[in-house]
């Protein structure tokens, strides 16, 4: 166990921790992303309703979520400790400012990881804690209220969506005959509240592209880290690294507030 | 040339040092760096001033004993030289130079722009070594090493150990010097017996010395003199690793 320990508190194997949480975050990002895409969808949030009610209920999803709110607080801490620790190794600073050519993003991790966990804060705040709050306080007054959708099986044509008034619901799926009736709870409401408002919208723009520019060194930094260096695969990981992560992902994220607040 | 030097004085690691601001009159270009600060120091000794201490040895770029931050620099503004390889056409009339030591925890202040970088060289006596059995001269080339291995391993082994690195880096991390010292016997197989435990024994050390963490940033590539490449970092950290989670070595367990 005390080998184990050594290795993990060694300034490598601290590195290490921040390389494998950071991957694991960004493997989330691709899920996340690919999921909420469902508001692009001009079905009153049926979609994405059902895909929010899945992603919080179905059990394997859960316990990977647990992991991933445990990724986030020890990418966090970690980030701390070494900073302090790289503080430490230079306590008398140098008068003039360096010069030597370096990528702003990499120089700026800590900063751009500030602007992002604020974010994530106030952005689970909003909607992963307004979702849960009722398992939370037990009550059965609801949050968030639900909305009932029916669907034509046969031509798949959304008949009607329907705001349910204030009472006990749960997530629900049946058929009667060709129509399905689905009842669940309306986040889309909360989502589409959330990104009317101005400054709302320009803070999710702007956390996306600190996001951005964390991913651009981030990502490749991380398999750099781990010792993946290989010439033949170095340039897979840039590629990657600059256009799926720091790229379409923050942009496809930043499309959501940004066509909601003009668009719906 | 006439030029505003802004020099770093301190009189010993206990006390608290300063900038002095200098005049250097009548430089040629065609000097070297450390040149232009005999010069200063000339003048200084001649009105009885202590003259501005700093290192230097061999002065054509291969022992690693000059340094300098010049103008937020190490090595000054010029890519892969040394100090006392950088000449004073580098800089324009009239220009004012700030002049600092290398800043680490790890390195010492000693006086005025000398730092103490043994700290290196406990992390090189630490695993920086080949067994050798004595006996008879071997055959030449009797040990095929594939060339692509053999440059990579020269490339790594040209570091001189000035600590430019440790200077650039935004966490004065020495991952640089050390990896470039655990590839340079690692990848060869001469290097062998002691890859596993070396990598660890190095790595501990380094931790111990108090230098910083590394960001993949870059900086010390960028500075090297002897532009050894960042990706010994991630080699030495491919060996870590694969020696802490795979390996039966542990620290200090050398090849008898």
């Amino acid at each position: 166990m005390s080998e184990f320990k050594q290795t993990f508190n060694s300034s490598l194997g601290k590195k290490l921790i921040m390389a494998l949480t950071g991957l694991f975050l960004c493997t989330f990002l691709i899920v996340h992303l690919s999921g909420n895409l469902a508001l692009f969808k001009h079905d009153n949030g049926q979609a994405f309703n059902a895909y929010a009610n899945f992603m919080t209920h179905f059990p394997p999803i859960r316990v990977v979520s647990y992991l991933l709110y445990l990724s986030i607080l020890v990418h966090t801490i970690y980030a701390i400790v070494l900073t302090v620790k790289n503080r430490k190794a230079r306590p008398v600073g140098y008068a003039s400012a360096t010069k030597s050519p370096t990528s702003w993003s990499s120089k700026n991790m800590g900063l751009l990881g500030s602007i992002l966990f604020l974010f994530i804060v106030i952005h689970m705040k909003d909607f992963w804690f307004k979702y849960h709050q009722d398992d939370f306080t037990g009550k059965s007054t609801h949050v968030i209220p639900f909305k009932e959708y029916k669907t034509d099986l046969v031509t798949g044509e959304q008949l009607s969506a329907r705001d349910l008034p204030p009472g006990d619901y749960h997530y629900a799926v049946f058929t009667e005959g060709s129509v399905e009736t689905m009842v669940a709870k309306d986040l889309n409401q909360t989502v589409e509240i959330a990104f009317k408002q101005w400054w709302y919208v320009a803070f999710y723009v702007i956390a996306l592209g600190a996001l951005s520019f964390h991913l651009l060194h981030g990502f490749q930094s991380a398999f750099h880290t781990v010792g993946w260096v290989h010439r033949k695969y170095k340039p897979i990981i840039y590629f990657i690294g600059t256009w799926l992560f720091a790229v379409i992902i923050p942009l496809g994220f930043a499309a959501m507030p940004v066509v909601y607040f003009f668009c719906r | 040339m006439n030029l505003t030097l802004k020099v770093w004085r301190q009189k010993n690691a206990q006390t608290s040092g300063k900038f002095v601001t200098y005049k250097a009159e009548s430089i040629s270009e065609d000097m070297s760096f450390l040149e232009m600060l005999d010069v200063v120091n000339e003048s200084l000794t001649k009105k009885g001033e202590e003259p501005i201490y700093f290192d230097h040895d061999c002065r054509e770029g291969i022992c690693g004993m000059c340094s300098l931050y010049i103008n937020g620099r190490p090595h000054g503004p010029k890519r892969a030289i040394t100090t006392c390889q950088l000449h004073m056409r580098s800089f324009k009339d009239g220009e004012t130079i700030t002049i600092e030591p290398w800043r680490a925890a790890a390195f010492p202040v000693l006086k005025d722009l000398a730092v103490d970088r043994s700290a290196f060289d406990r992390i090189q006596q630490a695993g920086g070594y080949v067994s050798i059995n004595t006996g008879g001269v071997p055959d030449a080339n009797e040990i095929a090493i594939p060339k692509v291995i053999a440059d990579e391993a020269f490339n790594s082994a040209t570091c001189i150990g000035c600590g430019a690195c440790v200077a650039a880096c935004k966490n004065a991390s020495a991952m640089l010097f050390v990896s470039a010292k655990v590839s340079q016997l690692g990848m060869l197989p001469q290097g062998q017996p002691e890859r596993w435990s070396r990598v660890q024994s190095m790595v501990a050390q380094m931790d111990e010395e108090g230098f910083g963490n590394c960001t993949n940033t870059g900086a010390c590539e960028a500075e090297c003199p002897k532009e050894i490449s960042l990706t010994n970092i991630g080699r030495m950290n491919n060996d870590f690793f694969n020696a802490k989670l795979f390996k039966e070595e542990g620290v200090h367990d050398h090849a008898q």
